[in-house]
């Protein structure tokens, strides 16, 4: 008798939605020609370049309330929008929107896509104006700084010379930390979640395991999918699974499917999806490449893991931070194996040896990495009493209360 | 007799002196305007705000998670971390001052952590309850029990209390250490500070508890 098998199930939206974004993104863009080229770290100059971006609410007169967003590894520009590809809610509406820490009637709120990223934001899935064809793996390797470089030029293309605060978790923290060693002056203050200086030996594992399932996937071929008309949304779903698993925790994941079984009493005794956990992870696989570009997926991973800003500071971290008179709040979530409060810690001792005016507060949850996102009560005042407490004494008066 | 009358503060409203404890009006007194102040064992941030209205520039840390958020959540700059374990990750002279108000005898180690007080700071202040108050003496001496009292209410299996000491222990401390004491005041139990140049050993006994300023000694 055969066993019943069933892989990820394919993509309900079309790939077209998903590449119709990455050259014509439904958000502004800034286009940088020959004139303005991206030095990458890796040496090459990037050029032409878009960044893809929202901004939310309006500059006020003297330009001191601009806040710039940083979005996670699979996240992008629309914040607190509607999603142009899923149809979803904007992926930090806790943090963003009326009455929220980061509300649109105080401050001029700004989240640009990645360079490297897939939602309008030059990447490996644009396309090279060279060669007339997708980028895919001729794309050069790009770096957090290489992020922060850009969206420095996206900030003095909005007329911005300091930015009131930065605020961004995981990935999205490393760019807030990057802004603050490289651009310390235009940071007013910086709000960095459940993040590290660097990216550990173990995240660096499963970032590899991730890549190796989207290259084990046939339909890769080596990169250049794109030239097929076909993606390797089968290794993409598997990287987005194994990855998931990394976002939350055991009790969380516990305390939502336990052992409980799928539309079922008793085992099927087959691969069949049984357990809950099974169907909800294959379920997040299956939606993550509806809107992302598996090669993006690598360029994005490979950025994070080279990501050290103690390395670029001669071993020293307090040397990245020297001098520093940017207000700091450091996020860690007690259930976060990903990016452990310990990470925060060692942080917040290279801030306090630096003497920067920093706060850290461990947040309580056993809902992991991915708390960050979630409506977690604790996490969003602080942020908003953090937030409030720097715009006091940046003179930035409160309009409606 | 209330706080206000018996404290000399210069720079300070005296309608601000209502919500603030004896000790932490006393510290505020010993600080420099202008200086730079780290606050070991920071609780809610009381100190840390009266301080800033005198123009300090502070910083905290605070073991109780509950604590540090009501700090970041008023604007201070507080840091979640543990007396014993996260000093050693400051550096040498980091601050004019680092205070340790009412901690020392919660943590495991209060010699290494007046030591490294004096290595981060300049100065270091340090209050603590003195268990050689008369009252602490006499509940010993007379009810046969472990002390309690109203600013120290826990019983001895529940409290976070684990190193108590007397006035004249923590001199001998000082002493053993080579830390040079500046100033040193007693508080009865309402607050009030001794009189000067009263023998320790009265101090000893009436003192509720004990605000000494620290510097560094010669040859340390």
């Amino acid at each position: 008798m055969m066993v019943g098998v069933k892989s990820v199930p394919s993509p309900a939206i079309s790939a077209d939605d998903r590449s119709h974004e990455v050259d014509h993104p439904s958000s502004e863009i800034a286009q940088f020609g020959a004139d303005q080229p991206l030095r990458l770290d890796c040496g090459i100059d990037l050029t032409p370049f878009q960044i893809a971006y929202k901004t939310y609410g309006e500059l006020n007169a003297d330009r001191s309330n601009a806040v710039l967003i940083c979005h996670a590894l699979t996240g992008d520009q629309h914040v607190a929008n509607v999603h142009p590809v899923t149809g979803k809610s904007g992926w930090w509406e806790t943090l963003v929107g009326p009455g929220r820490p980061l509300d649109p009637s105080r401050y001029f709120i700004i989240c640009s896509n990645v360079i490297g990223g897939c939602m309008g934001s030059t990447g490996p899935a644009s396309i090279n104006p060279a060669t007339g064809k997708v980028w895919g793996l001729d794309f050069p390797v790009i770096t957090i700084p290489d992020m922060v470089r850009a969206q420095a030029m996206l900030i003095d293309r909005l007329g911005i010379d300091t930015l009131f605060a930065v605020v961004g978790g995981s990935m999205g923290g490393m760019q807030v930390l990057q802004w603050t060693a490289a651009y310390p002056k235009r940071v007013y203050s910086a709000l960095a979640i459940a993040c590290s200086t660097r990216h550990s030996a173990q995240n660096i594992a499963f970032h590899e395991l991730g890549r190796q399932a989207v290259m084990a996937d046939p339909d890769w071929h080596n990169g250049a999918y794109a030239d097929q008309g076909i993606h390797p949304h089968r290794g993409l779903a598997v990287a987005r699974m194994a990855a998931h698993i990394t976002y939350l925790s055991d009790a969380a994941l516990h305390r939502k499917f336990g052992r409980r079984m799928q539309d079922r009493e008793l085992p099927t005794f087959s691969f069949d999806a049984d357990f809950q956990v099974e169907s909800y992870l294959r379920y997040q696989g299956s939606s993550f490449v509806e809107r992302f570009d598996a090669n993006s997926y690598l360029y994005l991973t490979r950025a994070m893991d080279y990501f050290d800003i103690a390395g670029d500071h001669g071993g020293v971290l307090a040397k990245a931070f020297a001098g520093i008179e940017t207000r700091f709040c450091v996020v860690s979530f007690t259930s976060d194996w990903l990016f452990p409060t310990s990470e925060s810690r060692a942080l917040v001792h290279a801030l306090n040896a630096s003497s920067a005016r920093v706060s850290f507060a461990e947040i309580e949850t056993d809902r992991g990495h991915d708390a960050f996102l979630l409506d977690v009560p604790e996490f969003l005042d602080i942020s908003r009493a953090f937030l409030q407490s720097a715009g006091k004494a940046r003179g930035l008066t409160p309009r409606n209360d | 007799m209330s706080v206000q009358e018996v404290l000399p503060l210069g720079g300070l409203a005296t309608d601000k002196f209502g919500p603030f404890r004896a000790d932490h009006l006393l510290v505020a007194e010993m600080v420099k305007s202008g200086s730079k102040v780290l606050d070991v064992g920071c609780g809610d941030g009381d100190l840390l705000q009266l301080l800033e209205t005198r123009g300090i520039d502070g910083r905290g840390i605070e073991l109780s998670r509950e604590g540090v958020n009501r700090c970041v959540a008023k604007g201070l700059a507080v840091v979640q971390g543990d007396a014993d374990t996260d000093l050693v990750n400051y550096p040498d002279d980091a601050f004019d001052y680092v205070i340790l108000s009412q901690t020392l005898q919660a943590t495991r180690q209060p010699k290494v952590v007046l030591e490294n007080l004096l290595r981060i700071g300049r100065r270091a202040i340090v209050s603590f309850p003195n268990f050689g108050f008369w009252r602490m003496r006499l509940q010993l001496l007379v009810g046969g029990h472990m002390p309690r009292t109203e600013n120290l209410p826990a019983s001895w299996y529940d409290t976070a209390n684990i190193h108590f000491c007397t006035i004249k222990d923590f001199i001998e401390l000082c002493d053993a250490i080579g830390v040079k004491m500046e100033r040193a005041e007693a508080l009865d139990l309402y607050g009030r500070p001794l009189r000067l140049r009263l023998p320790w050993w009265v101090w000893n006994l009436f003192g509720e508890q004990g605000v000494f300023l620290l510097s560094r000694g010669q040859g340390k």
